[in-house]
């Protein structure tokens, strides 16, 4: 029986059940609460082809791991979170790392996985190519669902070349000036008081756009992010007084040590996201404690 | 719902009272049922000879089209929404004689915002207009169809576009941020915000490739792309297909990741240079445009290791743009090859499927064989740096019994791309022309689970019916109807 069988079996047909990663975002959205039997998708690496940029592992493979891997041909995947993180985990959590701009967004990183569903069968969805447009897009889907339409098994990620060089930079200029004389970079954070800049690329841009940054009073930094980034997301406003906390520009996510409210979404929208939560499970098997609407940016 | 979708087969013309109402609901001069806009609306850009409007509507508004799906709702009749009908695939050719959902006089920029990289247009904006608009602004929308003169946003939204500039952007969906959507039971919700981050389930991701099957999108928050500083087009051209295919996977291979790469076979070159003149070497077995963009020196850097790439693979020669005017040429070249087509025959069938790089020398080879088999003539030019194959049949529609010849080499075409690890569509969508071919691809089960996305949406199956997942049942009354357009697979 393969990992997949395995794993499928495990899901069975009755019963509610949790799927579990690395646990590092555990409470997102909800939490696990009594009765529901926890779950564990399979682990490794399938098959990865440097020169088609896609990479076929299972859901429960770690990030640091598969990164490791593809580095050794000088790529890398748009997925990130602390160690530990799996693969399936940051898909449901579906959460864009700072670095966007450079490796895309979390969304566009899926090209097809296969999951159980509800009624504990296996389904493909989405396709093994850079681009598809085969069909309905389950996959868009499944990101950021927090585990509640299907349980992710095993995935074809999109790869990223890795960049040659990578700089931080800080300075106390405002992010609008580092946008309007850079070109795209990697990360953009700011405080309330100082910007920090992350720049990726070929060695001699990097060299370029840091030199323009320099111009603006920026100080390198090295190669790892020099502020620490606290836990919550909230949405940022571009208008907002920043008493604390580290705003991302580009994703206009403002992490904080303080505990988000719940976002408001209009009834509408509940209601189409209810619908579409009863369709893929009408019995309430799948994450039954956790809800992408109270997830939070 | 089977007995609801019964009750509107049943119904052969367009009622009066639905036309009453219409004319009511949002103004008599922005409906029609006459016979010119009965033949308009009766088809798009593929070769599907015509569907069977019922009244066609062209709102302006994001009321005016509420009303038109509440009336759709009111009088049991399905809707099917459509912009510049430049699809591939029958997506908005209407079955069902439903009410036609034009939105091509939703035609205006909402609003431009540089400052956080958005804009709101509505869905009527014709893709090229919002880019012309942003000329000097610094910014772009970056999918880019072929159609991009006429096809509009809305459209785009609706097939998830590509274009080849997609290659290193990604396609429509990597460009919507939000998408106002007016349900098919005339609820109007906003799926996704201006904003990057996501809340809740994706919707707007879901609903984006939807092909008017889920709703009609009213106003669209797209992104807007930053003009790279620096840009450098490339002609590679190659004695052997195979040297050309190489190069391509090994320029990916190598961490580029160019705008595009874009392949011609000897035989469109031929067609096009005879048309344009834009000094593509006509003796040449396969001719790359590769375009890569970003920082001066880095586009210097991967110019030059394009062309050691190239060269090591048997390229005969590189020509490096050194102008915008030469780059211009190089891609008007491209750009011009379906309309040249018309000098060998007047029709062609433009397939679409996608398949691995590393394949595209095998599926190429049985390409041409196919063509062969069937004694048609095949040309092909295509998205080589995503694996997006384009392959052209050309013929002349009057020729009799050629469309079967026609379709069964596109079916051969299509078995050929899965086979060798492909999908069905890379951007035309699966409209009408592809869905009896889902369940090569897809099990049963698989397509169970993208009906309940559909569902969700759209409960009783109002909003453009018959597209994207095949039928199965009830074929033989829809066939009996004759409100099917020939050729429809059900």
């Amino acid at each position: 029986m393969s990992d997949l069988e395995d794993f499928q079996k495990e899901v069975g047909v009755t019963g509610q059940v949790a799927v579990q990663g690395g646990r590092t975002h555990w409470n997102v959205g909800g939490s696990l609460g009594e009765g529901v039997r926890v779950v564990i998708p399979p682990v490794g690496i399938d098959s990865f082809d440097p020169s088609e940029m896609t990479v076929s592992v299972k859901a429960g493979t770690q990030i640091e791991d598969l990164n490791n891997e593809l580095s050794i041909h000088r790529q890398e995947v748009g997925l990130e979170g602390p160690r530990g993180s799996t693969v399936g985990g940051a898909l449901v959590v579906g959460r864009d790392s700072i670095r966007r701009n450079r490796i895309g967004s979390i969304r566009a990183t899926l090209l097809q996985t296969e999951y159980i569903n509800a009624q504990g069968k296996i389904i493909k969805a989405g396709g093994p190519t850079v681009k598809n447009v085969t069909g309905y897009d389950l996959c868009r889907l499944l990101v950021g669902s927090l585990g509640t339409l299907g349980l992710i098994s095993q995935v074809i990620l999109r790869t990223r070349p890795l960049p040659e060089e990578n700089i931080w930079l800080q300075g106390e200029t405002s992010p609008e000036k580092v946008r309007e004389a850079c070109f795209r970079p990697s990360s953009l954070l700011w405080n309330g008081r100082e910007t920090f800049v992350q720049l990726e690329g070929y060695g001699p841009d990097v060299k370029s756009e840091s030199s323009k940054l320099k111009k603006l009073g920026f100080q390198e930094q090295g190669k790892e992010c020099p502020i620490e980034i606290p836990e919550f997301r909230h949405p940022s406003v571009s208008d907002m007084n920043l008493e604390e906390g580290v705003v991302d520009v580009y994703n206009s996510i403002h992490y904080s040590s303080r505990e988000p409210k719940a976002l408001k979404h209009p009834d509408e929208v509940l209601q189409l996201g209810r619908r579409m939560r009863e369709m893929f499970d009408p019995e309430g098997r799948l994450n039954p404690n956790r809800d992408p609407y109270k997830a939070g940016p | 719902m089977a007995v609801n979708l019964l009750k509107r087969l049943n119904r052969r013309h367009p009622d009066d009272l639905l036309f009453k109402d219409l004319c009511r609901d949002i103004g008599p001069d922005r409906v029609s049922r006459d016979g010119a806009s009965q033949l308009l609306y009766s088809r798009d850009g593929s070769t599907f000879p015509g569907g069977v409007p019922g009244v066609v509507c062209s709102p302006e508004t994001t009321e005016q089209v509420i009303s038109c799906v509440k009336a759709a709702n009111n009088h049991n009749r399905s809707f099917v929404p459509r912009g510049a009908g430049t699809g591939l695939a029958g997506g908005a050719v209407p079955c069902d004689a439903p009410i036609v959902i034009s939105t091509t006089k939703m035609n205006s920029i909402l609003e431009i915002n540089l400052e956080k990289q958005f804009a709101w247009v509505q869905p009527g904006v014709v893709n090229l207009d919002l880019t012309k608009a942003l000329k000097g602004s610094g910014f772009h929308f970056a999918p880019d169809p072929s159609s991009q003169q006429s096809c509009t946003i809305g459209g785009n939204v609706a097939n998830n576009s590509g274009g080849p500039h997609c290659l290193a952007y990604g396609v429509t969906n990597a460009h919507v941020l939000a998408v106002e959507v007016v349900l098919p039971d005339g609820t109007l919700v906003l799926l996704g915000n201006e904003n990057e981050y996501a809340s809740g389930y994706d919707l707007r991701g879901a609903f984006v490739g939807g092909e008017g099957t889920l709703g009609v999108a009213t106003r669209i928050a797209v992104r807007l792309t930053p003009d790279p500083p620096a840009i450098c087009t490339l002609l590679l051209d190659f004695m052997d297909v195979e040297d050309a295919a190489q190069t391509v996977s090994t320029i990916i291979a190598s961490g580029i990741v160019p705008a595009a790469i874009e392949m011609m076979d000897q035989r469109i070159v031929n067609v096009v240079e005879n048309f344009v003149k834009v000094g593509y070497p006509t003796d040449a077995a396969a001719v790359l445009i590769v375009e890569v963009d970003g920082l001066d020196d880095g586009v210097k850097l991967e110019v030059e290791k394009i062309e050691k790439i190239a060269m090591t693979h048997g390229a005969r020669s590189v020509r490096v743009a050194s102008s915008e005017e030469e780059r211009e040429q190089i891609w008007k070249g491209r750009k011009s090859a379906f309309g040249a087509v018309a000098q060998v025959k007047p029709g062609y069938y433009l397939h679409d499927t996608v398949i691995p790089r590393t394949k595209l020398v095998d599926v190429l080879k049985s390409v041409y064989l196919i063509a062969d088999k069937y004694e048609l003539i095949v040309m092909n030019v295509f998205h080589a740096g995503d694996g997006n194959l384009h392959p052209l049949l050309i013929f002349d529609p009057e020729e009799k019994g050629i469309m079967e010849r026609v379709l069964s080499a596109g079916e051969e075409i299509v078995q050929t791309s899965i086979d060798a690890g492909g999908v069905l569509s890379g951007e035309h969508g699966i409209g009408l022309e592809k869905k009896g071919f889902m369940e090569k691809f897809f099990t049963k089960d698989d397509l169970e689970a993208q009906k309940l996305l559909k569902k969700a949406f759209d409960p009783d199956e109002r909003a453009n019916p018959f597209k994207v997942l095949p039928s199965g049942a009830s074929c033989g009354e829809i066939n009996h109807l004759k409100q099917l357009p020939d050729g429809t697979w059900i």
